[in-house]
């Protein structure tokens, strides 16, 4: 049984058909990555995974249709996305983001080993701990909030645009980390529009075209792709 | 001057501290009604406000939730109070079923506010919340027809007073020598009514609520993939603050004995908010000493302005409720100006403004 399935997903904003019927699933410790054009429905996509948008046919979940349910419910389960756009706590510090991040966890010790664990992932973040995270930069908040994200030990992370916006020292840092977590057996999917990154640091990949998957499989044939290879990695 | 070290060398520091606080809250009255029994009325309505501050700081203050129309609240305690305590219906309920009746009441009202505006925020919320206060206002003046519930405009009279034991706190008791009045009697219900109530808050700010509301004023979305029902914790906030002043009101129609729509209207909402702000939006010390300032200053200001001007002019050139109004005015733009988080802010607050520009 896959962690994740996708069959027929569709969501509408208003009129516009922004997901037409995607077919996906993510196996357990796999690092699966959706790369796509702007307006390609990726972050739609997530959205609708993690109950943020409201979606039609079946998104199981360890075999559990999850469409429908709440966000915070899906969140219970174990799924944890990173935001788009990072959504720190900007007037909280790194602890207090880190500790909203272990919110559903009631095992103190555990969490305070987890925040050490975090602080080794990144330890940027341990370096500047007491400090708001508004005050940050944009990859150390994308760092925060990919920390505050394992804090609730997710058995699925969903990645938004990870490397939007950042700086390509910071976006190799990035990759880096999301490298190192899913080498821990961390499952993982990808929305990237990096495509090159992301075909190089994950297992499968699928290819979003207005809304529908066009191609997918092995993120190393993709690489390969010629079709790929012109249309998403400038060549 | 370091009040933390000072504790941590002197462990005793702190319950001497408190004790001191204590015999001088319980003296105070007694020092007041010297000055005459007036200050210890507003001593007391002065608790009441405190409350109401307390009360919304949990809605602003914690969740932060706008509310425009929070004296609403207050005003369905205090007729709950005063329908089930007055010759109005002929019931006579004691005070110890009525204020739980109060509170549960107006956290009924604040969930019916709560629920339609979920989806709200900010200036719209505010709106809502502001029209909501409004609507409460304007039935309590109107549903004397065509059933007489409210009595309209003319309130309702002859509340009875709160009897602890055989104890009226109407009248004044003889203790051998000391006569307490009904006032100081008041006082202290009112005082441990506030203990209580600043117990509750300082506990609710420390829990898992405490964060989850702390998170939705942060990032309403984020805090959602954090797990954290926002659903909830918003109504929840909306009816732990509603309580409170349901509550409040209960004991506003106790001491008062009777009541009209007039003591619940939005200028008494934005008094509140302005209570809360003043002192400090989600500092629980703050928000009680910006409740004492504004509800002490404006009575100081009414029994010195005319003897100032007699002193300094010869004669009363501005009458003092004017100048009262106005030095009200300039008080709160130059603390906007010098301390815009509030007297004590809230260390989130203090970071909020401090923070450099990007």
């Amino acid at each position: 049984m896959s962690l994740l399935k996708l069959e027929k997903v569709e969501v509408h904003y208003g009129g516009i058909r922004a997901v037409k019927g995607i077919d996906l699933t993510v196996e357990k410790g796999e690092l699966v990555c959706l790369i796509g054009a702007n307006g390609a429905g990726k972050t739609t996509t997530l959205r609708a995974i993690t109950g943020l948008a409201h979606a039609t046919g079946r998104i199981e979940y360890e075999g559990e249709q999850i469409a429908g349910k709440k966000s915070h419910e899906i969140a219970r389960l174990g799924l944890a996305l990173v935001p788009e756009g990072r959504g720190v706590f900007p007037q909280l510090t790194i602890d207090e983001n880190l500790a909203m991040g272990a919110y559903m966890r009631r095992d103190a010790p555990a969490v305070a080993h987890d925040v050490e664990r975090v602080f080794s992932l990144f330890p940027r973040l341990k370096e500047r701990r007491g400090q708001t995270a508004g005050t940050m930069s944009g990859g150390e908040q994308q760092m925060l909030a990919i920390g505050r994200a394992l804090m609730s030990r997710p058995r699925l992370l969903l990645l938004d645009e990870p490397s939007m916006g950042l700086a390509p020292i910071m976006v190799e840092k990035i990759f880096e980390v999301i490298r190192l977590i899913a080498a821990e057996g961390v499952t993982m999917l990808l929305v990237e529009q990096n495509a090159k990154l992301a075909l190089e640091a994950s297992h499968r990949a699928y290819v979003l075209e207005s809304g529908l998957v066009t191609i997918s499989g092995e993120a190393s044939k993709l690489l390969g792709d010629p079709q790929v290879r012109s249309a998403y990695l400038g060549e | 001057m370091n009040l933390a070290a000072t504790l941590r060398t002197h462990p005793h520091a702190r319950w001497i501290g408190l004790a001191l606080i204590a015999v001088s809250l319980i003296a105070l009255p007694f020092v007041l009604a010297m000055a005459g029994t007036a200050w210890v009325r507003i001593t007391n309505l002065a608790i009441l406000f405190v409350l109401l501050s307390l009360g919304l700081n949990i809605v602003v203050g914690f969740a932060g939730l706008l509310d425009l129309g929070y004296i609403a609240f207050y005003g369905v305690g205090a007729y709950v109070y005063a329908l089930l305590a007055s010759p109005h219906f002929g019931l006579h309920l004691p005070w110890w079923m009525i204020l739980p009746i109060g509170a549960a009441v107006a956290c009924l009202f604040g969930v019916m506010l709560g629920a339609p505006t979920l989806k709200l925020r900010g200036d719209y919320l505010a709106i809502v919340t502001l029209g909501f206060g409004e609507i409460i206002r304007i039935f309590l003046n109107n549903l004397s027809e065509p059933f007489n519930l409210t009595n309209g405009p003319k309130g309702i009279a002859t509340i009875d007073s709160i009897k602890v034991m055989g104890l009226d706190f109407a009248n004044t008791t003889k203790l051998g020598d000391l006569a307490i009045s009904g006032t100081i009697k008041y006082y202290y219900f009112l005082l441990a009514v506030l203990v209580v109530v600043i117990v509750v808050n300082l506990r609710l700010q420390d829990s898992r609520i405490g964060r989850a509301w702390e998170a939705i004023r942060e990032d309403e979305m984020a805090a959602r993939a954090m797990g954290i029902n926002t659903t909830r914790m918003k109504l929840l906030a909306f009816a732990m603050g509603a309580s409170f002043g349901g509550v409040a009101g209960g004991m506003f129609s106790a001491i008062q004995g009777f009541i009209s729509p007039e003591s619940f209207i939005l200028t008494e909402s934005v008094m509140v908010l302005a209570m809360v702000v003043l002192g400090g939006m989600g500092n629980i010390w703050g928000v009680i000493l910006g409740a004492v300032l504004l509800s002490f200053v404006p009575e100081i200001l009414r029994y010195t302005v005319t003897p100032l001007q007699q002193w300094m002019f010869g004669r009363s050139i501005v009458d003092p409720e004017v100048i009262r109004m106005l030095l009200f005015g300039l008080a709160m733009v130059v603390m906007m100006l010098v301390r815009p988080a509030g007297l004590l802010p809230s260390a989130v607050r203090k970071r909020e403004l401090a923070r450099e520009p990007e």
